[in-house]
């Protein structure tokens, strides 16, 4: 029994390497994705281009301004005259915030009287507007305690002492990158699983491999495990490059994360098993995969937090083994997270791989007759 | 009638039946458009709210309560109360919590006696973007509270620049009203480029591009009768999304709908020109559809400023997104939604999106043969 | 129509295909052109090349007096081109397909009443003309792309392949419109087919083979230089051990099993000398038969006597009980898909060492059957046993005993032959020595040395089907399951299969085959002829031809029979 099924998994193997089309789709797009993402994809602000309308002409209006074009967030490239030139500049999206300082600026802030200035922003992309404005925020404090203690205006009565644990600059590209591990896994033993048994119906090989003694069990076992096996080999690339190229530490135990990547490819297996039994051409296979695909990214929290999410399509992702999964790449790389601390990731996931094999399983059975 | 129009209606006339009974071709138009505004209006959203934050007061006064009072109304904090630092950083650590504030045993003493008394912020670094928000939350709350606890004792505010914060367009900040007007680029992409590349695909996969090749239609009616229905499945399929949009989820459309509408049609052209040209390389429906994702479709979701912020990207990023169509058409699809008809942003955009058409299908055109090789 | 040293190539990867390879020919104008030769041997090519949608690598071609590289658009203007798969919108109605092309072909409206009328009830669409075409039957659905070439009568009509799968009877209408077309002499057609026997139904024969033209000519021409040198021989013996016998004659070129009776051709216009063979075997007879354009085909492949036929294949007789007469039994079986019926109580029995046949064309149900019978689906209602199981529901070990050779030889076209044996005999549970012993065997036997480590996919279609065999034969199966084993494969090729698949039948091995090939049924030591789902007769190929048997047909051909069979089973629907 063994024999065969090894004989099958070598014979997956063999095919998924010694096509270029096939070659090409395990290596081109997770290598497009991994430079697109690892480069392009990022919610960090640098250089976000500001106008900046100083109506006091005062040291301490220019301190104020200093701080800002010293912030490698901002950028400033406009000086607009007056207030009239403020919105063109916004509307035609040439800056993306404005800070005014009003006339009285430094008269107010030597009689200790509020001084005021006031920040417009963009708010086409909501989450740069946010961003800069909490940076925005923190340098006027900066500023105001620093002018304070100059001026004798004594320390405030408390200031916040801010420490960020396992990322310390708040790099987004730390976020982004140990989940692409989960993504392009996800993506390529998907696009394995789910196309193997459509490509063989389509050859006419399927009938020929249910003819022999295999049983179905046995095909199911021997079309499952390629990939499992490309899974988990495309991830030690992703997780090689992650480390190596891009920098990204990693804190825990590679025991702890491959435990998670067997099961997280199982479970995705499992899934791509189903769709497989379901579709009778390539083309149904590879629409499955993708309907499949596309809501179980955008619900993972690869990229926006499951927590912003409304609570029926909170509860939805619980059948996502991504969502499991991503917080056990990101814990083990940043956090340094052991086995105890994500056991609740582990045995959803494992679950979910045993639920969607056997559900495969069954509707093998019943598709092929 | 003269003989070439009567041949391109009589393939318009077919490719309108095919779609009409074809329920995949519908279904990439309306279904599919449909399925994602839902997933993205319901399923994305940057906007953090009910974020557990771990309160570790140790000492609880007037001062302290105060201090956590401006977290237990905020919608954004979901406060869980913690006796001591070492529980609340067990919690964290679980990823019970996503941040702490720490006011320790001696926090009204040292404010009143010996200032500043240090407030202790954790977050967790792993999602980067939500620390952010959590401090830019927890930084808010904190000048609110400075100010408040001056008038109550009588002295000078201690935070002299009082910031007057204005955002332009989407007062409420909210994600929605960003991501969902971009959405519709990405969709349009799909039924235009992908639908298109997949329709020519199967054409070729079924004989029947063969047997329309050796009848005496000329080329320009061929492409003519495929742009012409697709351009209107996708305005059609344009059309439901702004209807979602505004219906649903109710995002402000500030601009003219005739602006929207004219962008809408360049963008198209420019992505049918795409489907036309992929579908001049690629004869299967599987090639077509492979190269479709990966040429429109993804650069569509990532490089077009539609998620992430192109002005941040690596010099190298921001060059190739010059490249793709769908960057112009988010711009102004974002300001006609939430600014208004802003010419500044319509023109120079609509010009690259007029270009891009050209070029698109100039090259389709110069590409395709009446022929097999 | 000319070509002239018409020479095409095509890329693959890094492999250049020569298509076409210097055709040089003449086409009368107003006659039958027929365009004949096996899968691959460049036919579509050359039909794409006359239409003016690929342009020629080198030589040149002249169509109704134009050249059609330069001016393929003008060209177009006056020929009509059916496609294979006919080229028609599935998702449209019959009517909706010829207003179409209507359009297209620029036929004004106010002659479309008429002509559509003509063309509707020359075709017999007329009755269906609301259905949609992905709904008609593979004879449908080969006039209606018929109709469609011809709203504006065409001065040239180039047809590809129609008559592939189509059943016997709408391949005899399809040749009665083509004969009414042409009988003013204003259409000139050119055809291509794989089927030989159509080479008769055409005023001339274009004989292609590997991308080189055989010859050219009347089709009486080839038939003309095979005179006296085909005989039929019979003796009161086992037909394939006279087929054996006589294959081994000393100027002998071919030899083929034609229902009880075995065809004999020659090297030279004389009888063989069979004085010998007449001594050893009881009641032998030779008797000249009239050439068959076959023959002519066989003959310029191998214009030599083949080496003499090998020996039996080697094989491992197993101790069967003797009793075990019955291997394969089916009664009443049934298979419904939704309201459709495709398998409509069936019932047949197959002896050991029996060549069954399922014969008929496509949609006639014999897939259907063939699945079920192989466990591959089950059955609506009805009972079957292969060796005394049901494969369906049997253990592992009774499927060890059966070979399956699937449509289209398919084997993993990205696997090289070597990889391929290994899996299926892995698959199978051979191993370590015997797993060498059997791929060793197999290399040999079937002639695969040299290719072992090419891909699969790439391999002419000829050695993909000995590929296949081989593999499913690498454990050494009592029963072999072979699905349309010969389809589109030169005669050649099919002459070497059938000799295996021969020597297995000698040696007990039970041979259930289906086919839509005619000729093929003839190998059949027994058969049924399916339509509709199903059974319409069965018994030896002498006995279903039989039915056919009157004064005006003497010798009838499997053709003819079938013909005459689904005839008088459904005499409404055929007409």
């Amino acid at each position: 029994m063994w024999r065969q099924i090894l004989a099958l998994i070598v014979k997956e193997l063999l095919m998924v390497l010694r096509d270029a089309k096939s070659r090409a789709v395990l290596i081109g797009p997770p290598l497009i994705q991994l430079v697109v993402f690892g480069y392009a994809a990022s919610f960090d602000l640098n250089h976000v281009p500001i106008a900046v309308l100083n109506h006091d002409r005062s040291a301490a209006s220019r301190a104020l301004v200093a701080h800002f074009e010293g912030a490698p967030a901002f950028t400033l490239v406009a000086t607009p005259a007056n207030a009239l030139r403020i919105d063109p500049l916004i509307d035609s999206r040439t800056v993306e915030m404005a800070l005014v300082i009003d006339r009285r600026f430094s008269r107010d802030l030597l009689t200790h009287r509020p001084a005021r200035v006031q920040l417009i922003v963009d708010g086409r992309n909501s989450n740069t507007a946010l961003l800069a404005l909490g940076y925005a925020n923190s340098i006027i404090s900066d500023f105001s305690l620093s002018w304070a203690a100059a001026h004798g205006g004594g320390a405030p009565p408390a200031v916040l002492v801010t420490r960020a644990l396992y990322n310390p600059t708040l790099d987004s590209h730390w976020f982004f990158i140990p989940g692409i591990v989960a993504l392009l896994t996800q993506v390529v033993t998907l696009l394995v699983v789910a196309l193997s048994v459509a490509r063989e119906r389509e050859m006419g090989t399927f009938d020929q491999l249910l003819v022999t003694p295999m049983r179905p069990f046995e095909i199911l076992l021997g079309k499952g495990l390629p990939g499992v096996l490309v899974g988990c080999f495309e991830a030690t690339v992703i997780i090689a490059a992650a480390v190596w190229w891009f920098g990204v530490p990693l804190r825990g135990s590679l025991l702890t994360l491959y435990a998670g990547l067997v099961l997280f490819t199982v479970a995705v297996t499992g899934i791509g098993l189903m769709i497989s039994a379901l579709s009778l051409t390539q083309q149904q296979a590879l629409l499955g995969a993708f309907l499949f695909m596309v809501p179980s990214i955008i619900l993972s929290g690869f990229a926006t937090p499951i927590a912003n999410m409304p609570d029926w399509v909170q509860t939805l992702t619980l059948v996502n083994p991504m969502r499991f999964f991503l917080v056990i790449v990101r814990g083990v790389f940043l956090e340094g997270a052991d086995f105890s601390s994500l056991a609740s990731q582990y045995w959803p996931m494992a679950l979910i791989g045993l639920v969607s094999l056997a559900a495969a399983a069954v509707l093998f059975r019943h598709r092929t007759g | 009638m003269n003989a070439s129009l009567r041949r391109l209606s009589g393939l318009l006339r077919k490719e309108f039946l095919q779609i009409w009974r074809d329920p995949s071709s519908l279904a990439i138009a309306f279904l599919l458009p449909a399925v994602l505004l839902f997933l993205f209006g319901y399923g994305v959203s940057l906007d953090a709210r009910g974020v557990p934050l771990a309160m570790v007061v140790e000492n609880p006064d007037a001062a302290s309560a105060d201090f956590t009072a401006a977290f237990a109304h905020s919608p954004y904090f979901r406060p869980r109360h913690f006796r001591t630092i070492q529980r609340a950083e067990q919690a964290l650590a679980k990823r019970e919590v996503k941040g702490i504030v720490w006011l320790r045993s001696d926090f009204t003493r040292r404010a009143l006696a010996r200032p500043p008394a240090p407030i202790g912020v954790v977050v967790s670094g792993v999602d980067a973007n939500d620390a952010r928000l959590i401090e830019g939350y927890v930084q808010q709350a904190w000048a609110g509270w400075l100010a408040s606890w001056a008038r109550t004792h009588g002295r000078p505010p201690p935070l002299l620049v009082d910031v007057a914060p204005q955002v332009r367009f989407n007062a409420a900040v909210s994600s929605r009203n960003y991501l969902v007007p971009g959405l519709i680029a990405v969709i349009m992409t799909l039924t235009g480029a992908l639908l298109t590349a997949l329709v020519i695909a199967r054409e070729w996969e079924r004989g029947t591009m063969e047997a329309l090749m050796v009848t005496r239609v000329r080329l320009a009616e061929i492409l003519l009768a495929k742009l012409i229905p697709y351009f209107l499945l996708g305005m059609g399929g344009m059309a439901a999304s702004v209807a979602i949009a505004e219906g649903l989820f109710a995002v402000p459309l500030r601009g003219s709908f005739w602006v929207l509408s004219a962008a809408s049609a360049l963008f198209m052209l420019a992505a049918l020109g795409m489907g036309l040209l992929i579908s001049s390389f690629a004869r299967s429906q599987f090639v077509a559809g492979q190269i479709a994702l990966i040429a429109t479709f993804l650069p569509a979701f990532i490089l077009s400023g539609f998620v992430f912020d192109i002005a941040s990207m690596p010099a190298a990023a921001r060059l190739i997104t010059h490249v793709v169509a769908a960057r112009y058409f988010v711009a102004i699809l974002q300001s006609v939604f939430l600014a208004g008809d802003v010419w500044s942003v319509i023109l120079p955009n609509g010009a690259a999106l007029l270009l891009m058409a050209a070029i698109f299908l100039g090259l389709a055109r110069a590409i395709a043969r009446k022929r097999l090789d | 129509m000319r070509l002239e040293g018409v020479r095409r190539e095509f890329r693959s990867g890094k492999r250049v295909v020569v298509a076409l390879d210097g055709v040089t020919a003449e086409a009368p104008r107003g006659a039958v052109t027929g365009l004949i030769g096996p899968d691959g041997a460049g036919k579509t090519t050359l039909m794409r090349l006359v239409a003016g949608l690929l342009r020629p690598g080198g030589g040149g071609i002249e169509v109704l007096g134009l050249d059609v590289a330069r001016d393929p658009l003008a060209v177009q203007q006056r020929l009509g081109y059916m496609p294979q798969r006919f080229g028609l919108y599935e998702d449209l109605s019959v009517r909706e397909n010829l207003d179409l092309y209507a359009d297209l072909q620029g036929l004004p409206p106010d002659e479309r009443p008429a002509r559509y009328a003509t063309l509707l009830h020359m075709t017999g669409l007329a009755p269906f003309t609301a259905r949609r075409a992905g709904r008609l039957s593979g004879g449908m659905k080969q006039k209606l792309g018929l109709a469609c070439t011809l709203l504006r009568p065409p001065e040239l009509l180039l047809l590809d392949e129609p008559t592939v799968g189509v059943d016997p009877v709408s391949r005899r209408e399809l040749w009665q419109i083509i004969d009414d077309l042409t009988r003013n002499g204003r259409m000139t057609v050119l055809f291509s087919t794989a089927y030989l026997d159509e080479a008769g139904r055409c005023d001339s024969v274009w004989l292609i083979h590997e991308g080189r033209l055989l010859g050219a000519g009347p089709p009486a021409g080839f038939t003309a230089e095979m005179q006296g040198r085909s005989f039929f021989a019979r003796a009161a013996c086992n037909r394939r051990r006279l087929q054996a016998e006589l294959a081994g004659l000393a100027g002998v070129i071919d030899t083929v099993i034609e229902g009880g009776r075995v065809r004999v051709v020659t090297a030279t216009p004389a009888p063989p000398e069979t004085a010998a063979l007449a001594a050893s075997l009881p009641r032998f007879s030779l008797a000249p038969a009239p050439p068959r354009f076959e023959d002519a085909f066989v003959a310029r492949l191998r214009p030599e006597a083949p080496p003499a036929a090998t020996a039996p294949v080697a094989r491992a007789a197993a101790a069967e009980p003797a009793a075990a007469a019955e291997v394969i039994s089916v009664s009443h079986l049934t298979r419904r898909f939704g309201t459709f019926t495709a398998v409509d109580d069936v019932s047949f029995a197959v002896a050991r060492g029996e060549i069954f046949g399922l014969l008929g064309a496509n949609g006639a149900g014999k897939s259907t059957t063939f699945r079920m019978l192989c466990g591959l689906l089950p059955p609506s209602s009805g009972r079957l046993r292969v060796a005394g199981f049901d494969l369906r529901h049997a253990a592992a070990p009774a499927r060890a005993r059966i070979g399956y050779m699937a449509q289209k030889f398919s084997l993993y076209g990205d696997l090289s032959v070597r990889q391929n044996l290994r899996f299926f005999s892995a698959a199978y549970g051979l191993a370590n020595a015997r797993q060498r012993e059997r791929i060793d065997w197999a290399t040999a036997e079937f002639g695969l040395q040299f290719a072992l480590d090419a891909t699969a996919g790439q391999l002419p279609l000829g050695f993909k089907q000995r590929l296949a065999l081989a593999c499913a034969l690498m454990h050494e199966p009592d029963i072999l399951f072979l699905d349309e084993p010969t389809s589109g494969v030169d005669p050649l090729a099919r002459r070497d299969f059938w000799r295996r698949i021969n020597d297995l039948a000698e040696a007990k091995v039970t041979v259930l085959v289906t086919t839509h090939f005619m000729e093929e049924a003839e190998y059949c030591d027994r058969l049924v002829i399916m339509a509709q789902g199903r059974v319409l007769s069965s018994g030896t190929p002498e006995a279903i031809k039989a039915v056919a048997k009157s004064p005006a047909l003497p010798d009838p051909t499997m053709e003819d029979a079938f013909i005459a069979t689904v005839l008088a089973a459904a005499p409404g629907e055929a007409a």
